[in-house]
């Protein structure tokens, strides 16, 4: 029961709960850096995603793409944004962004593009303008998958996020990547438990909203 | 009026699914495009919403080219009903039977008024307003895609097999729901299906499309199943068109007979008195009670007796001949019963009158035809809606 006496050791210790590498301003930071970076993918991936999953056109081009990208370690690209651009928040949003967009650009492309094409075609037919068709047939109908590509997003960008530690910045990293070198795995666990704790509060984030914005006749409930 | 002008549509890989269709769609009534699959009618019917824009030809409304027309105000003003009612699930029904009311800037009030007024006009409980779409049955939804098709009274109604894809009971009663709207009011209609009996029924021209595109024949139903243009049409309309036919003659004015109707406490006397081998036994208040033999009879109590059963009765007037010769073939004794609104009989008719009835009949219509055919006048025969039903 090492793992449980490292988590109770590292919790206790009021040391943890106070200053700039208290627990509360390391999760805030952590918090932060990923709200930005699901921000920046979502602007991304989401307009791209609905636009070729309502003309159904650049579906294949987009796949190649997010794959391509998936196979992009990120620590190796968070080491080449540093050395081309230097320290500093841009190189970690970098990996972090390009891990984000293709779950958001591939989900939301297949949730609009497999939206029944009935109602479009009613819609269409009564008079309805394209853009309205999206975003008042298509997106309220896909909208259960469109978020479901954002939280898998989100609770990569949480997991990945520690590496923000690696080049000096803060978030939860810092316990893990500090605890390492210092040899403090009281700390690493402490950290580790932290990032799986902002992973599932996220997925609560995730349900409330699908509560709260999915219309019960899409969800049939 | 919708006229269509030597419309023809060719897709960029040289397929023609319409080929040179001209076609004047008469205003306030339902025309029928009909067709086996792979025959255009679903493309005519969305190039006059410009669903699809034809390669060749025009397609004019009320005189005006429908391509000077903005697409979104020229869809507007014409109500499209799809297969499968194509619903907004995410929407209430009420909500969905107000989306074109609302596109045109109506308040929400007054358009879930409307709405709510639509549901009980194509037959809807308006306590449905607030259900979603998956929690209705496929005829109930399919009404409210009707009645969102109403919901700013557009003049004219495009319906592309809206019928097909619900059982056929069901679907008996939506066409009826359909022609009872339509008495109401007054839509120009035009309506696909590859059903030639959902055309007969429905329509007042029917226009018969073949495979490529090319119209084979466009006339009132009535026409089409006495004369049809050519073997095609013939085929298309099946083997007992005949029989269908009868569906459009009244059954008023044949000829019935009261001898052999007698009450249960007939006497011996008014027994022999009857022509025929068969008795039609009433009771006190002269509804039917069965057929007995007239040989043999007592008289006194034939409700007594082991009676014949007298199968379904048809009412003169309100039934067509076709539903008389059903009864006199169902009959047991090859009579048919009438009776009037109230069920009372009004009297009997045998196969043999009512095969006279046709022939007259026939002769009638032929000498009538010729006559509208000489004078340029048109006429659609008013359909006897029980008649067609089957």
């Amino acid at each position: 029961m090492n793992v449980l006496n490292f988590v109770n050791a590292f919790f206790s210790d009021s040391a943890h709960w106070h200053g700039y590498d208290g627990i509360p301003q390391r999760f805030w930071e952590h918090v932060q850096y990923s709200l930005l970076a699901l921000a920046v993918a979502a602007a991304i991936g989401l307009p791209v995603g609905l636009l070729t999953g309502h003309t159904g056109r650049g579906g294949n081009a987009l796949a190649l793409i997010a794959n391509a990208a998936r196979a992009l370690p990120s620590f190796g690209l968070l080491v080449l944004a540093v050395l081309l651009i230097g320290f500093g928040l841009l190189p970690v949003m970098i990996p972090l962004v390009v891990l984000a967009v293709p779950p958001i650009l591939v989900t939301t492309y297949e949730a609009v593009r497999s939206v029944d094409p009935s109602p479009v075609d009613a819609a269409r037919g009564m008079g309805m303008r394209e853009s309205r068709i999206l975003f008042q047939v298509e997106l309220p109908v896909a909208l259960p998958l469109v978020l479901s590509g954002l939280r898998s997003a989100a609770i990569q960008i949480v997991s990945t996020a520690t590496i923000a530690a690696y080049v000096s910045l803060g978030g939860l990293g810092r316990y893990i990547v500090d605890g390492l070198y210092q040899r403090d795995y009281e700390k690493v666990v402490g950290g580790a438990t932290l990032v799986a704790v902002l992973a599932l509060l996220t997925l609560a984030v995730f349900w409330a909203a699908g509560r709260l914005a999915v219309s019960p006749g899409v969800r049939r409930r | 009026m919708i006229r269509i002008d030597s419309v023809t549509k060719r897709y960029p890989d040289g397929t023609v699914a319409v080929d040179r269709l001209s076609l004047e769609i008469p205003d306030r009534s339902i025309t029928v495009l009909v067709g086996p699959s792979g025959c255009g009618k679903t493309t005519t019917l969305r190039m006059i919403n410009r669903m699809v824009e034809p390669t060749e030809g025009s397609i004019l409304l009320d005189g005006e080219d429908i391509q000077r027309r903005p697409v979104t105000a020229l869809r507007r003003s014409m109500g499209y009903v799809i297969q499968n009612a194509g619903l907004f699930q995410h929407r209430t029904i009420v909500d969905n039977i107000a989306t074109v009311p609302r596109m045109l800037g109506w308040g929400k009030q007054r358009a879930r008024e409307r709405a709510a007024e639509l549901m009980q006009r194509v037959g809807l409980d308006t306590s449905l307003a607030r259900r979603y779409p998956y929690q209705l049955s496929g005829g109930q939804q399919q009404r409210v895609g009707v009645a969102r098709a109403l919901a700013a009274d557009p003049p004219v109604l495009l319906m592309d097999e809206p019928f097909s894809a619900v059982d056929p009971v069901v679907r008996k009663g939506l066409q009826d729901e359909l022609l009872r709207i339509q008495e109401e009011l007054g839509k120009t209609i035009v309506f696909v299906t590859h059903d030639i009996d959902e055309a007969i029924k429905l329509g007042t021209m029917v226009a018969v499309l073949r495979e490529g595109g090319r119209l084979a024949q466009y006339a009132p139903p009535a026409e089409l199943l006495s004369a049809p243009a050519d073997g095609f049409v013939e085929d298309f309309l099946g083997a007992d068109r005949g029989i269908r036919r009868l569906s459009f003659f009244d059954s008023a004015a044949l000829e019935l007979t009261t001898d052999s109707v007698v009450p249960a406490d007939a006497t011996a006397d008014r027994i022999a008195a009857a022509p025929d081998p068969y008795l039609l036994v009433t009771d006190a208040d002269g509804r039917p009670l069965g057929w007995a033999e007239r040989d043999g009879q007592a008289g006194g109590d034939l409700a007594a007796e082991r009676l014949l059963p007298y199968g379904r009765p048809f009412v003169p007037g309100a039934d067509s001949l076709r539903v008389a010769l059903d009864c006199a073939v169902l009959s047991p004794t090859g009579w048919a019963v009438a009776v009037d609104d109230g069920g009372r009989v009004t009297g009997v008719v045998s196969q043999q009158t009512i095969g006279e009835a046709i022939r007259a009949a026939h002769t009638e219509r032929a000498a009538h035809t010729e006559r509208s055919a000489h004078t340029g006048s048109r006429t659609h025969p008013r359909k006897d809606e029980a008649g067609v039903a089957e």
